[in-house]
C-alpha cells in the first residue's frame, strides 16, 4: 500500500532536525545527510508519490538553515532526485543492504554536484572529508530503510484484519 | 492493495524535463543570491519556517548540558574557586586599566582628540554551526527583534570573530573571520604597520595579502583593529602571525596568520552596536590621528 502522506511529511522533517542537530568536531565531519537519505527512501520506494520539486524545496530548506548560497542544496538534491528516480526501476530488484552501493552513488553524485557548483563560485576545495558524510550515509542506508519500512508493515497488517 | 493505473498517455513533462527545470531555477537563484540583495524577502520567509526546528535540534544538547551540570558539583566548587582567582587577578587589573582610562581620557581632552566611542553590547548564543564546508558563518539566536543589524561585529571574551551580514527576525548571519570574502582592516601592535587582513575559507586560517616582501613584520606579531573601517572598534585583537613565507621569487610576502579568538569554541557570543562614523572626508580623518600617528608617515 502506498505511504501516507503526512508519514512521508514527518520524515522529512525529523530527517530536517537531525540535520540541524549542532554537532561539533569528527561527529561533524561523519553527519550524514539525514534530508538526502530519506529522500532517496521516498524516491525509491514511493515514485508516485513525490516529484523532483520536494527537493527542490527541501534544499532550499537546507540553504537557509545553513547559510549557504541560496539554491545550493536544491541543485544537489534536484540532481539526486532524477538520480533516484531513473534507478527506481533496477533498485527494486535488490533488497536491503545491497541497495546501500547504488545509493552511495546517488549520494556522491549530489555531493559533487554541489562541490562543483561551490567552486565554480570560487570557494576552496574543502578537502576530502567533505565525502565521509556520504560514505556513512551509504552504512546507515539499510538501516534507515528499516526504520521507515516498519510503521508502513504495521499499518498494512492492520488494515488487512 | 491499491494500484495506481498508469495512464496511457503522460501528459506531464518528461522526468529529465522537470530536472532540467528545477535544475535551472537552482542555478538562477545561486546567481541571484550571491550577486543581488533580491532574496532577502524570500530568505526572511524560509527563516521563520526553519526557526522553530533549530530552536527544537538545540534541545537535546541542552538538556544534555544541564543534566551534566546537575551531576558536576564537585567540578562547579573547583571552578568556581578557579573563578574567584581569577577575578581577584581580573580585578587588579582593571584597577590599573581604570587608572589607565581615566589617563587617556585626560590625554585626549588636551590633545582635543575625539573621545572613543562606547560600544553597546548584546549577547547572544550561537543556533547553529552549519555544516557547510564553503562558507564560514554562524547563526545566532537574537536578530533584528533585539536590534541586531547587518554589519554589526561580532566579538568574544577575547577578540574579534566576525560580522553579521545578514538579519533575521529571530536569528541573524554571522560571517566569520576565516570566510575567504571577508576582511577586517588590522594594526600591528608593536609597529602600527596598517593592513587588511582576509580570511582565506579554511579553519583556522588568516592571511595577510599585498605585503612586499621587505615588510617590517614578524612571526608572532599581533594584530589589533584598526578601527578605519567604522564597523569594527579599534584595539581588539584579530590575530596572531604564525607564519611569513618570502619567496624572493614574488613580490609578495605569503604571512599566514592564527584567529585570536575561539572563532569555533564558543557557545556565547557579543555583538557590537555600530558606532557613527568617526572619520568624513580623508581630511577630517587626518586631523583626527594623534600627533604620534602623523609623525610616522
Amino acid at each position: 500500500m502506498p505511504a501516507k502522506g503526512w508519514f512521508i511529511m514527518l520524515s522529512l522533517i525529523v530527517a530536517l532536525l537531525l540535520n540541524l542537530i549542532p554537532l561539533t568536531g569528527t561527529a561533524r565531519t561523519l553527519q550524514p545527510d539525514f534530508v538526502a537519505l530519506v529522500m532517496l527512501y521516498w524516491y525509491v520506494n514511493e515514485p508516485q508519490r513525490v516529484g523532483i520539486s520536494m527537493a527542490f524545496w527541501m534544499g532550499l530548506l537546507m540553504d537557509l538553515s545553513n547559510a549557504s548560497t541560496f539554491g545550493q542544496h536544491a541543485l544537489g538534491y534536484s540532481v539526486m532526485a532524477f538520480m533516484a528516480l531513473v534507478f527506481n526501476r533496477r533498485m527494486g530488484i535488490f533488497e536491503g543492504y545491497k541497495q546501500a552501493p547504488q545509493i552511495g552513488l546517488v549520494l556522491l553524485s549530489g555531493q559533487i554536484v554541489t562541490l562543483l557548483a561551490a567552486l565554480i563560485a570560487g570557494s576552496p576545495f574543502p578537502g576530502w572529508n567533505f565525502f565521509l558524510g556520504s560514505i556513512v550515509g551509504t552504512l546507515l542506508w539499510p538501516l534507515l530503510s528499516a526504520i521507515l519500512r516498519a510503521p508502513q508493515k504495521l499499518w498494512s497488517a492492520s488494515d488487512a484484519r | 492493495m491499491i494500484e495506481i493505473s498508469p495512464r496511457f498517455f503522460r501528459h506531464s513533462p518528461s522526468l529529465l524535463a522537470r530536472t532540467a527545470f528545477f535544475v535551472i531555477l537552482s542555478l538562477l537563484l545561486m546567481t541571484l543570491d550571491s550577486r543581488s540583495k533580491y532574496l532577502g524577502g524570500v530568505r526572511e520567509i524560509f527563516s521563520v519556517i526553519v526557526y522553530p526546528l533549530q530552536k527544537l535540534a538545540q534541545v537535546p544538547l541542552s538538556m544534555y548540558a544541564s543534566a551534566s551540570e546537575l551531576f558536576q558539583h564537585s567540578e562547579i566548587a573547583e571552578e568556581n574557586a578557579r573563578l574567584k582567582q581569577q577575578h581577584l587577578v581580573d580585578k587588579g587589573q582593571l584597577l590599573r586599566l581604570r587608572a589607565l582610562e581615566a589617563e587617556n581620557t585626560q590625554l585626549r581632552k588636551l590633545l582635543n582628540a575625539t573621545q572613543r566611542i562606547k560600544n553597546k553590547v548584546t549577547v547572544a548564543e550561537i543556533l547553529r554551526v552549519p555544516h557547510d564546508p564553503f562558507n564560514r558563518k554562524v547563526l545566532l539566536d537574537k536578530g533584528s527583534m533585539s536590534g541586531i543589524e547587518a554589519g554589526q561585529a561580532v566579538v568574544d571574551d577575547i577578540g574579534v570573530v566576525g560580522q553579521v551580514t545578514r538579519n533575521y527576525p529571530l536569528a541573524s548571519e554571522v560571517t566569520l573571520l576565516t570566510d575567504r570574502d571577508h576582511s577586517v582592516p588590522v594594526q600591528v601592535v608593536r609597529n602600527g604597520l596598517r593592513s587588511i587582513i582576509s580570511g582565506t575559507g579554511r579553519e583556522g586560517g588568516l592571511e595577510l595579502r599585498y605585503m612586499a616582501i621587505n615588510t617590517d613584520i614578524r612571526e608572532g606579531d599581533v594584530l589589533v583593529t584598526s578601527g578605519i573601517d567604522g564597523v569594527y572598534p579599534p584595539g581588539l585583537p584579530v590575530a596572531v602571525v604564525s607564519q611569513i613565507d618570502r619567496n624572493p621569487n614574488y613580490i609578495f610576502a605569503r604571512i599566514t596568520c592564527t584567529p585570536a579568538a575561539g572563532v569555533n569554541q564558543n557557545r556565547q557570543l557579543l555583538i557590537l552596536s555600530t558606532p557613527a562614523p568617526r572619520t568624513g572626508t580623508p581630511a577630517e580623518a587626518a586631523k583626527m590621528k594623534s600627533p604620534q600617528e602623523a609623525k610616522r608617515q
